[in-house]
């Protein structure tokens, strides 16, 4: 039941509700709990709210480490 | 969506699987192990799910704290919620509660027997039921821990500016840093490493760990529960045992920040207050819990429908309480796939499935 998941915004309504998309699927999301929400925003879902914004620019760099331990990895030969 | 792709890319789990196991060298030199205990259901599903136990050096042994918060509501809990449906008030809950077993029934077994028991995904769900049921009388199950408090208790405070007097909360809400207190201070528990929760994290921020940090001087990460955010944790939290540091990292920041939630933060702080409660298997932790203030006694199902939470008798032979203080892995319980499966659950680690005894039998079998 703690599950939450990272989704987009794709419409804000009234009164703090919006929807949000996650691989194709649409979700009735509220966005009460969190400040200055916008469109495209990525935000952590959980049991219906949004709890949190994802920081992309975070996210970007750890994806970036990612990569580049993977490249690294490649590059000593050891995927055969 | 590509976000996700990156975050188990197998190639860098493979780079750091094998610094792990460099550090993990390291340590046995040293002739010490690393005891690290994941606090977090989402943290112990991942770990079950992509099989991270199995590629970890032996001396690393991960354990599975009480991060499910179906898991540790307590035998007692149940009973009064089912009694609540007995006298004929719907009770409204996300649907891992249904078949965790009380004293001798679950909500499954008080609905089957006419009970008014309904799931929901989102609590506001709730309300919904109690605008098109105006005549009947709804109690939300307030449990879980931070990460669900906020979005259980907006039902308050959209019953109150909405006026509708038939819908309360049964809390039974937990939080975290006590229970790692607690855990730090119980001498059954060796743990030398804490994996500390995502989504807790988000609403309490990174700082609400540091005194705790500095007080029992325990390596502490906050981590993702993707399996490369899990990996690096581990990792972060073996450099620092060989390197005898132990200090707070934040691996998550692309969600959690040092002052976590603030509007959650606040309402929290508007409707709840500090309260000692029991968790199950573990008994009662002081402070560990939230209840609803004095203001807001109308919502509290408690006070409204005269209920105690007290008492409770769970199956003596459930061994969730060891399990959840890492005293035991699940299949060294005698009921272990021998009476006690999620299909029959005997002890709420099973019913779960972040509960760490569905987990292990689910992928480990
Ligand atoms: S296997 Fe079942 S009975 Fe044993 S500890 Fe886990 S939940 Fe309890």
């Amino acid at each position: 039941m703690c599950l939450a998941v990272p989704m987009k915004v794709i419409e804000l309504k009234e009164g703090g509700a919006g929807v949000c998309e996650l691989e194709n699927t649409l979700y009735e999301v509220d966005l009460s709990l969190i400040e200055s929400v916008e469109l495209d925003d990525y935000v952590i879902v959980h049991a219906g709210f949004a709890i949190e914004k994802l920081d992309i620019e975070e996210a970007n760099e750890r994806l970036q480490l990612f990569a580049d331990l993977a490249e690294t990895y490649k590059d000593q030969g050891k995927v055969g | 969506m590509k976000y996700i792709d990156g975050f188990r890319n197998h190639l860098a789990a493979k780079a750091i699987t094998e610094d792990i196991h460099k550090l993990a060298g390291e340590l046995s030199v040293l002739n010490m192990e690393a005891r690290i205990m994941e606090v977090c259901g989402s943290h112990t599903m991942s770990i079950a799910r992509y099989g991270i136990r199995q590629i970890l050096p032996e001396n690393v042994r991960l354990i599975s704290g009480p991060g499910c918060p179906v898991c540790v509501t307590d035998a007692a809990y149940i009973d009064a919620a089912i009694e609540l449906a007995e006298r004929g008030i719907h009770v409204a809950t996300f649907g891992d509660m249904l078949k965790v077993p009380g004293s001798s029934r679950t909500l499954a077994d008080a609905r089957s027997a006419g009970g008014q028991v309904h799931v929901c995904y989102s609590p506001l769900d709730a309300v919904k039921l109690a605008k098109e049921n105006p005549d009947d009388e709804i109690v939300f199950l307030g449990i879980g821990f931070e990460t669900t408090v906020p979005p259980v208790i907006s039902i308050v405070k959209k019953a109150k500016a909405e006026n509708l007097k038939n819908i309360s909360v049964l809390t039974a809400f937990k939080l975290v840093p006590p229970a790692l207190e607690a855990l730090a201070q119980d001498e059954n528990v060796a743990v030398n490493g804490f994996l500390l929760p995502a989504h807790v994290s988000a609403i309490i921020g990174a700082d609400a760990y540091s005194s705790f940090v500095e007080k029992y001087k325990v390596p502490s990460v906050i981590a993702g529960f993707e399996p490369l955010d899990i990996l690096l944790g581990i990792k972060g939290l073996l450099e620092q045992l060989a390197g005898g540091k132990a200090e707070l990292v934040n691996q998550y920041a692309r969600v959690v920040k040092n002052k976590g939630n603030r509007i959650a933060l606040d309402l929290i702080d508007e409707l709840l207050e500090p309260a000692d409660v029991s968790w199950r298997g573990i008994g009662t932790i002081p402070q560990s819990g939230l209840a609803l203030r004095d203001e807001f006694a109308e919502y509290d199902a408690s006070k409204k429908y005269n209920i105690t939470v007290e008492g409770g008798a769970p199956d003596l032979r459930c061994r969730c309480g060891d399990v959840l203080k890492g005293i035991i892995l699940p299949d060294e319980c005698p009921l272990f796939n021998k009476g006690c499966t999620p299909l029959f659950p005997v002890g709420p680690c099973m019913v779960s499935s972040e509960g760490s005894c569905a987990a292990y039998y689910k992928y480990s079998r």
